[in-house]
């Protein structure tokens, strides 16, 4: 008796378990879910807050606001980051200043951690939200976040 | 010896060894197991380690404190943000420093949504496990909403390091609460299909049950925590038995089941995640006001001494032990990971059970090899 109890139960849980996937296949049109990623590019929009890549903004004199301060280097728990730097002196005050050289990311050492963004006293670097990172060379991925004779923006301060 | 030879037993059966990984789909990364069998009964499983491993606990010993919380990202990588807390209350315990209350929610609430998201991965993936391959994209449509959820907050969708020392690193999102309460509400109804799709089924259950036995005093004596604890019978959770955030405010139950096979440590997943609902619905429309996070020294040296903290990931019990000098990196970080005790008693409960068992009791566990391995 068991034996066909339990043919009937095994019969009724498949077709449970068919009433729900039976159900999507018929209202799949309206209820699709995925997205088509590679044609839905100019529409696709991350969130802001999305961790994609550190990147300098510049403006459109071409300044940035990085003083070179390290704060960044100190933080970033994976080396990441490598500042350039040097002392020059400054032509209306005299003084010497540090003014940054290069300052070096490694997007391929990056865990996008975003403690470098955090330790920023001046909001120098933020996250930008590309994703799409794959080079076929491992040295595309070591970047220089600021632009070639870009100079820091005279109201940030050290 | 050719003579020998062919008056053997053609029916002698002998112990043979095969490898199970480390590139293996059912060990769900580089877990390597020396499977001892007889025809497909197994006699002995001996799990080899070190194919993933980066010395997270060593590395840690060279980092500042705010740093080792995103190392901590990669060990149990489903339950990120609720390792992430871990480090973050044992550095606040060593300091003696009260968070507010917000944070405190706020950590429970993304704490119980990761719990959520990967309970469901777990349950797409031990569906495919044993052979029915829809569930993974049920679970997969339903943790999407949870991701984008983090990804909105957090800033990422898995390895989110949205814990500081002190709190949290950004506020919640505008959008957190209403999205938190839409997810809720969908996956309310979806949440019985689960149970509809595969709990019901004749095959499934056939697989599960009376499977991988374990009785509660094996589970002890293993050290087995989390969910496979709580199949056998024992009502042990950290959050309950020692709270932390705002788990002593919320009312929740421990399910518990008693059967200790396959499927009574399935029914607890899947009671959980009902578990984890109420506790989200309970908190998410009283967030308090106030600070998301308490300012610290930007180089934060903890005490000397001892501090450890534990926590339930979705995974069984984590300890966070440091051991400071007075430094400001710590002398000794030692994590007390679920995964590497539930991963001991494999041997124990597999012997005796047929190969595609096994593949049954080892995702009954959910091992993420990450957090076994750091």
């Amino acid at each position: 008796m068991s034996y066909f109890s339990n043919i009937y139960y095994g019969i009724k849980s498949l077709l449970t378990g068919m009433s729900v996937t039976g159900k999507y296949f018929v209202k799949a049109p309206w209820g699709t879910i995925t997205q088509y990623y590679p044609d839905n590019r100019d529409t696709l929009k991350m969130f802001d807050r999305f961790r994609g890549e550190v990147v300098m903004p510049h403006d459109e004199n071409n300044l940035h606001r990085c003083t070179g301060c390290q704060s960044c280097e100190i933080a970033c728990p994976n080396g990441s980051i490598e500042i350039i730097w040097d002392r020059v002196v400054d032509e209306t005050t005299g003084k010497k200043v540090k003014v940054i050289d290069k300052h070096i990311y490694h997007l391929s050492m990056c865990t996008l951690c975003n403690l470098c963004v955090q330790a920023c006293p001046t909001n120098a670097i933020v996250m930008a939200q590309n994703f799409e990172n794959s080079v076929y060379d491992r040295t595309q991925l070591t970047k220089v976040l600021n632009k070639p004779g870009s100079k820091v923006h005279p109201d940030v301060k050290e | 010896m050719q003579q020998e030879y062919l008056v053997q037993d053609p029916f002698k059966t002998e112990e043979y060894m095969i490898n199970m990984g480390p590139q293996h789909p059912a060990t769900h990364g580089v877990l390597r197991l020396l499977l001892t069998i007889d025809g497909e009964i197994i006699k002995k499983v001996e799990p080899d380690l070190g194919y993933i491993h980066r010395s997270i606990e060593k590395m840690c010993e060279y980092d500042t404190y705010q740093q080792i919380v995103h190392l901590t990202d990669r060990m149990d990588y489903l339950s990120s943000h609720i390792n992430n807390e871990a480090v973050c209350l044992t550095v606040e315990k060593a300091l003696e420093l009260e968070v507010p209350d917000r944070v405190k929610v706020i950590r429970t609430i993304v704490g119980e949504l990761t719990r959520l998201a990967s309970h469901q991965l777990w349950w797409g993936v031990f569906g495919m496990d044993i052979g029915a391959l829809t569930t993974y994209f049920y679970a997969f449509r339903d943790r999407e909403m949870i991701n984008d959820i983090f990804e909105e907050t957090c800033g990422a969708r898995l390895t989110m390091n949205y814990n500081v020392p002190g709190g949290l690193m950004f506020d919640i999102h505008p959008n957190f609460v209403n999205r938190v309460k839409a997810f809720v509400k969908h996956f309310k109804t979806k949440l019985p299909e689960y149970d509809s799709l595969l709990t019901g089924n004749i095959i499934f259950q056939k697989r599960t049950k009376g499977i991988g036995l374990m009785t509660a005093a094996d589970a002890i004596n293993f050290g087995v925590t989390g969910p496979g604890l709580r199949g056998s019978g024992v009502a042990i959770d950290t959050r309950k038995t020692h709270p932390y955030s705002a788990y002593d405010k919320v009312n929740f139950n421990i399910p518990t089941f008693t059967d200790g096979d396959v499927y009574s440590r399935y029914k607890v997943r899947i009671a959980e995640m009902w578990e984890s609902l109420s506790i989200i619905e309970q908190l998410i429309d009283n967030i308090p006001d106030g600070d998301f996070k308490v300012p610290t020294k930007a180089v934060i040296k903890l005490p000397k001494g001892e501090f450890y903290q534990r926590v339930e990931t979705a995974r069984g019990e984590l300890g966070v032990y440091i051991n400071s000098d007075g430094n400001k990196n710590p002398y000794r970080v030692k994590f007390r990971s679920p995964g590497f005790s539930n991963l001991s008693i494999l041997d124990h409960l597999s012997r005796g059970y047929k190969i595609g068992d096994l593949v049954a009791i080892m995702a009954s566990f959910d091992y993420v090899i990450p957090d076994i391995d750091r």
